[in-house]
């Protein structure tokens, strides 16, 4: 009597709703036992119900969704930093990593990046650690104590034994590194090394002293540090401060699949638009819901979407999605009135009036939801 | 008759105007600085000149004829005796000089070039897309070139002095050989530069003649002592004249070289302040008193000026503005409206036969009687007050086609509004009831959507006049039409405060109610007759609150979920709840549970959720009007108060609270100590300091919530804080735990008070104190009292709380702005796309899935459980 399961799979495949929706029924469906009278009553009250939920055209969707993100920042808090997870990286979270996100900063107050790991890793805390040495960038300062001899114009370094085999490395890989990097070999004693500048002058020395410091002898350039965590899922996972997604994926165990940094930008520089829209999305999405606020998504992709609407991370505001507007009027209530005035002068723009601005100051009805509705009274003979 | 439909601006060009349209506009040559003769009548080819527009009531435009008020004002003109530089224009002034050839005015390009630069501006001009930067790259380009490819001049450097002056080879341009070379330029390069040939020539942005505002533009105001005082474009422009005519006859005297560039220049000083009087390098031209001139540019910057403040933002009639107050028996989507506001407030009637007798009623009943009548609008136009005296005469004159203002009266749709305006919800249209006292009155229930409270508010309301408004208002801007949010798509509306601790009260007691205060609960809801009686006691029927509180749920509701009180045991004992926390509502009877803030509080109620999506908003709508009522009742029926009583501790609690206090203390005392004898083990990533700072922070509210836990279970149900906090009605445990407990530390950017003194917080610690007392923890209760030391620092604490509300209310206001500003245009197309004014389509399908966020709900898993569950469960 009832209908298998591949029949109703197909029927409710090829019904007119969203995959989401779909997805839903056949989840529901699987292994239920119904007749095909039932299956048509419930395709028909789906297909009902998704047509009652459905956004009307002609709604103002885009205001709509500037009031939904922009409400509950009132009720956000104002502290810039939290701890996310772990106690031990700050993050910005709140309304300033709200106007950070829309204003599609460069460079973020504060990156992180979430590393996750392949399976030979993730759940090996050695390993994990190892990993963690990689990315991490390590200065000379936190290897050994430096210190200066001005009577034989030398630098001395002091290496701490248990600190460089920590991270896997030799007295010798070190000296290379600063051979390197600075062009001048070091003499190795011990745990020892010691390094004389080019001409022995006093500010040379001093110079090579903040030269050694910045050379970075292992690790990726831009990471201060990295904390493992164990996840509730007894999987090790790396959070970093600093953000360089780029080199980070180059690493082998690296899971390149959910590994993400909070820079928007950067994800869009390595992965592209698309990689950042989902960025904008999910960033937006964790800060409201960090605070405890609740805005559907569909609010957060409209503006993810037209941030990345012509292939670039735009702000919004006056200089981004604000300024490039097509209406004169429009851009010039927003800010920056005279400027914009003189020049559309100059260049002879064209106002349409199909905006809501420019409708507003000229006088006239808006162009949208009823007032976009044209009708017409047919007299009847 | 015939309706003219309303003309429709199609478009606005911008461009510049030229010279010759400059003189073509003006109705007359102003020659004189001065404004007024002796008699005080204006000067002809003065700046008041009266052919410039009248704003003295009794003279008439010399123009167009008008009377003040009915003559729109008409352009002048001073003719310039040397060219000045537009300043605004300054920066272009300099890219275009760059660019062309000093001798033959070329672009320095080579012609393929300009031909593929038109091409690009062309294409971007089609898309609606600014074409800055392709400009940008064409003059930086062409200033690359040495020499002139097409006369083979060799260019020169131009030197640029802000605000307006061009140097050439040490040599000055003066703006009338800048002129001659914008006038060389050929229309032809005039488009690869970005302009517009027939409406921008580059030569205009040199002014050889400059348009007088119309006076109606420039009003001047007599004062009190009869004096007239001019606005300040008008004394700008008197300035512009002075110096103008100084300067013609010093030229025609013959006067040195010297003085007449002296004279250029304060010619020029004058006309850009004029434009623009805040130009860097510039000092601003100052009124007498020493306040700088408000000239064009800044009539139109800013919040006030003329854009935002005058064109986006119109000030309106019919609207009322008074303060909010509360009044639980009105329906949700009515609005209390003082007497007073409705006999001023009107709506146009227009006579029909069909309303003659009505529109006749009103006006015999006159302004006094609400609901009456203000004005009628006779046929021909003319108005005609109604008075007690003429009400009656007028009432028999009525004829169709007249137009009647009618007062508001109860039912009559109007729009009310809270600011700030942060979303929708924060104007919506409600009914009328026409009120005694001076406040307008409103179900507390619809406050969360405003934001309201009773504190002093103020409120807006606004009658809609014409029938598609009101139209409009009830099916989309009504309360019932709003009380899902499109945010989240959940209830906005619902109970609040003593909404929820009512019906937890009368839902949670055990109370036998009789039927007299069974009928007195339920009073003001429109229950005709009472459930089966829940048992007998002394021959006598009684209820139960869960039954009352059935009694407003409609029949058909189905609902099982925990209630706010629920503790969150590790395995649910559903049913049988020991708290009376898990709600079960079968078929619109409440079987288990408490009613509470899960169940009818805004932002979260369940109920309401289940009545809008499964039911539908009149229901809900009457659900909540219930619910308020009844709770109000509920509330008065056991009674309510909360006092300083309340926050009392036995004293065996309080040797515990001090006990764990101690305790606290000891512990900061050896962290400190293990601290300096560096012992302390440090964190990963954090210095020594930061680390004993984290320590002492986690030890001091461990302490705090301990001291809390103490005092809650001293304060067992019957405590009316407790109530309100478990029930959500108002406050928190944490609250209530810093009234009776210990208020705990006070923090500053989420850090213990470290600012005051070299070394210590206050001059009553030792320098280098480490200790809690030392850094804002306060270990008293409010009910005790705190220390002066305490109070102090509780002050620091709470200063930072108004100073981070003040920063963020602005900060977030702004960012509103901007989003909104980036989203206005956008809409729904038919198509299920989103696009812009452009047509660009922004989404292909709204939200990936053209679900409206307000039902998005629907799209959830249990939205097809239900479904199948419905279908399956009535076949079987």
């Amino acid at each position: 009597m009832s209908v298998d399961q591949k029949a109703i799979d197909e029927v409710v495949s090829n019904l007119q709703l969203p995959p989401k929706v779909i997805g839903n029924l056949k989840r529901e469906l699987k292994d239920a036992k119904i007749t095909k009278k039932q299956l048509d009553e419930i395709i028909k009250r789906t297909t009902a119900i998704y047509d009652y939920s459905r956004i009307e055209a002609g709604e103002a969707a885009g205001v709509v969704s500037a009031q939904s993100i922009g409400e509950p920042g009132t009720q956000m808090t104002m502290r810039t930093f939290h701890y996310a997870g772990v106690a031990e990286i700050n993050v910005t979270l709140g309304l300033p990593r709200l106007i950070e996100i829309v204003d599609a900063r460069k460079n973020p107050s504060t990156p992180m990046m979430t590393i996750f790991l392949e399976k030979d890793y993730a759940f090996d805390r050695d390993r994990a650690r190892e990993l963690a040495w990689k990315i991490e960038a390590t200065y000379i300062t936190v290897l050994g104590s430096m210190s200066t001899d001005i009577t034989e114009m030398k630098v001395i370094i002091e290496l701490n034994k248990k600190a460089v085999l920590q991270r896997n490395m030799s007295v010798k890989e070190i000296a290379d590194k600063l051979a390197d990097e600075l062009g001048i070999r070091s003499e190795i004693s011990g745990d020892t090394l010691t390094m004389r500048p080019e001409e022995p002058s006093y500010r040379q020395l001093l110079q090579l002293v903040k030269n050694v410091q910045s050379v970075i002898l292992k690790g990726i350039k831009g990471i201060k540090r990295v904390v493992i965590r164990k996840e509730e899922s007894s999987e090790y996972v790396l959070y970093t401060e600093g953000s360089a997604l780029k080199e980070v994926l180059a690493i082998d165990g690296v899971d390149a699949t959910r590994t993400r940094t909070n820079n928007i930008n950067e994800i869009f520089e390595v992965m592209g638009i698309e990689a950042a829209r989902s960025a904008l999305i999910h960033e937006a999405t964790e800060t409201l819901r960090e605070q405890g606020l609740t805005v559907d998504v569909r609010h957060i992709m409209l503006v993810a979407d037209i941030m990345t609407v012509d292939g670039e991370v735009k702000p919004i505001g006056r200089h981004g999605i604000s300024g490039e507007k097509a209406s004169v009027l429009a851009r010039a209530a927003f800010e920056v009135t005279v400027n914009h005035l003189l020049d559309s002068g100059i260049s002879g723009d064209v106002d349409e009036l199909r905006g809501v601005t420019e409708n507003v100051i000229v006088g006239q009805p808006i162009k949208l939801g009823t007032g976009n509705v044209k009708l017409i009274a047919k007299k009847v003979k | 008759m015939v309706i003219a439909t309303p003309k429709r601006i199609k478009q606005i060009k911008f461009g510049l105007i030229s010279p010759k349209e400059f003189r073509k506009m003006s109705v007359t040559r102003v020659i004189t600085a001065d404004t007024y003769d002796d008699d005080g009548f204006p000067i002809e080819m003065g700046l008041m000149d009266t052919k410039l527009g009248v704003i003295d009531p009794g003279l008439r435009c010399k123009t167009c004829g008008g009377r003040a008020g009915e003559c729109p004002g008409h352009f002048g003109h001073i003719e310039l005796v040397a060219p000045v530089i537009h300043v605004g224009f300054a920066k272009l002034i300099r890219k275009i000089l760059r660019a062309t050839c000093r001798k033959c005015g070329a672009l320095l390009l080579e012609p393929n070039q300009k031909k593929k630069y038109l091409e690009q501006i062309k294409t971007l001009r089609k898309m609606g897309q600014p074409i800055e930067d392709i400009v940008n790259e064409v003059f930086k380009e062409a200033r690359k070139a040495g020499t002139c490819t097409y006369c083979g001049e060799v260019q020169q450097e131009i030197k640029f002095e802000k605000p307006t002056t061009y140097i050439e080879n040490e040599h000055k341009l003066m703006p009338t050989d800048i002129r001659s070379r914008l006038e060389k330029i050929t229309d032809e390069d005039i488009e690869v530069i970005g302009m517009d040939p027939q409406n921008a020539r580059p030569e205009w942005i040199v002014l050889t003649v400059l348009p007088v505002p119309p006076v109606t533009m420039r009003p001047s105001i007599t004062l009190e002592s009869g004096q007239r005082s001019e606005d300040d474009l008008t004394h700008k422009l008197v300035d512009i004249i002075r110096i103008n005519q100084r300067f013609q006859e010093n030229r025609e005297a013959g006067a040195p070289q010297l003085i007449i560039e002296d004279l250029w220049e304060l010619l020029q000083y004058h006309v850009t302040t004029f434009i623009d009087n805040a130009v860097s390098g510039v000092p601003p031209a100052r009124h007498r008193s020493g306040r700088p001139l408000k000239t064009l540019s800044q009539r139109l910057k800013g919040k006030e000026g003329r854009f935002r403040g005058s064109l986006s933002g119109k000030r309106v009639n019919f609207s009322a503005r008074t303060v909010i107050s509360p009044d639980p028996n009105l329906r949700i989507f009515e609005v209390g409206v003082p007497l007073e506001v409705a006999k001023e407030l009107t709506i146009t009637m227009n006579v029909t036969p069909r309303n003659l007798d009505e529109v006749k009623e009103y006006v015999r009943r006159g302004p006094d009687n609400h609901p009456g009548a203000n004005y009628i609008v006779r046929a021909d136009g003319r108005r005609v007050k109604i008075t007690e005296s003429n009400s009656k005469e007028l009432a028999d004159l009525v004829e169709l086609g007249w137009k009647v203002d009618r007062q508001i009266k109860d039912g009559d749709v109007v729009l009310f509004n809270r600011q700030p305006s942060l979303h929708r919800m924060s104007i919506m249209a409600h009914e009328i009831k026409v009120l005694p006292h001076k406040t307008f009155r409103l179900n507390p229930a619809v406050c969360p959507p405003y934001n309201a409270d009773f504190d002093g508010d103020e409120m807006n309301l606004h009658v809609p006049q014409t029938e598609e408004a009101r139209a409009e208002a009830k099916i989309l801007m009504h309360v019932q039409e709003n009380i899902l949010s499109p945010r989240f798509g959940g209830p906005i509306i619902g109970g609040i405060h003593d909404h929820i601790s009512g019906l937890f009260l009368l839902t949670n007691s055990k109370e036998k109610i009789n039927k007299n205060d069974a009928l007195e609960l339920l009073r003001k809801s429109e229950i005709r007759e009472l459930l089966e009686p829940a048992g007998m006691v002394d021959h006598e029927p009684y209820w139960t609150g869960k039954q009352i509180f059935s009694q407003i749920l409609p029949g058909g509701l189905n609902l099982q979920f925990k209630a706010e009180i629920c503790e969150q045991c590790e395995v649910c004992k559903g049913v049988d709840c020991e708290n009376d926390a898990y709600v079960v509502i079968r078929d619109g009877i409440l079987e288990r549970g408490t009613i509470d803030e899960k169940a009818i509080g805004a932002f979260k109620s369940v109920i309401l959720d289940k009545l809008i999506k499964e039911f539908n908003s009149d229901i809900a709508c009457r659900f909540i009007d219930d619910a308020t009522r009844l709770s109000i009742r509920g509330i008065m029926h056991s009674g309510f108060s909360f006092g300083i009583d309340d926050e009392y501790i036995p004293p065996e609690a309080q040797s515990q609270i001090d006990e764990v206090m101690t305790q606290a203390q000891d512990k900061v005392e050896k962290l400190i100590s293990a601290y300096l004898a560096g012992e302390l083990e440090q964190l990963p990533g954090r210095t020594l300091t930061e680390t004993l700072e984290m320590e002492i922070m986690k030890e001091l509210s461990k302490a705090r919530d301990s001291t809390g836990d103490i005092a809650g279970r001293h304060l067992g149900m019957d405590n009316s804080a407790v109530i309100m906090a478990r029930s959500g009605a108002r406050g928190s445990m944490l609250n209530l735990t810093q009234m009776a407990a210990c208020v705990g530390q006070q923090a500053v950017r989420g850090e213990r008070i470290k600012r005051g003194y070299a070394g210590r917080t206050l001059s009553h610690f030792e320098k280098g104190d480490l200790g809690a007392q030392a850094h804002g923890f306060v270990r008293a209760s409010y009910k005790s009292g705190l220390s002066p030391t305490e109070y102090f620092f509780h002050a620091i604490g709470g200063r930072e709380g108004l100073v981070d509300t003040a920063v963020r209310t602005s900060q977030s206001g702004y960012l509103q702005r901007r989003l909104v500003n980036a989203l206005q245009d956008l809409e729904v197309q038919f198509d299920g796309s989103v696009r812009d004014t452009r047509k660009m389509i922004i989404q292909f399908k709204y939200g990936e899935d053209g679900i409206n966020p307000m039902n998005s709900d629907f799209s959830k898993p249990e939205a097809v459980r239900r479904i199948i569950d419905s279908v399956v469960g009535v076949k079987e």
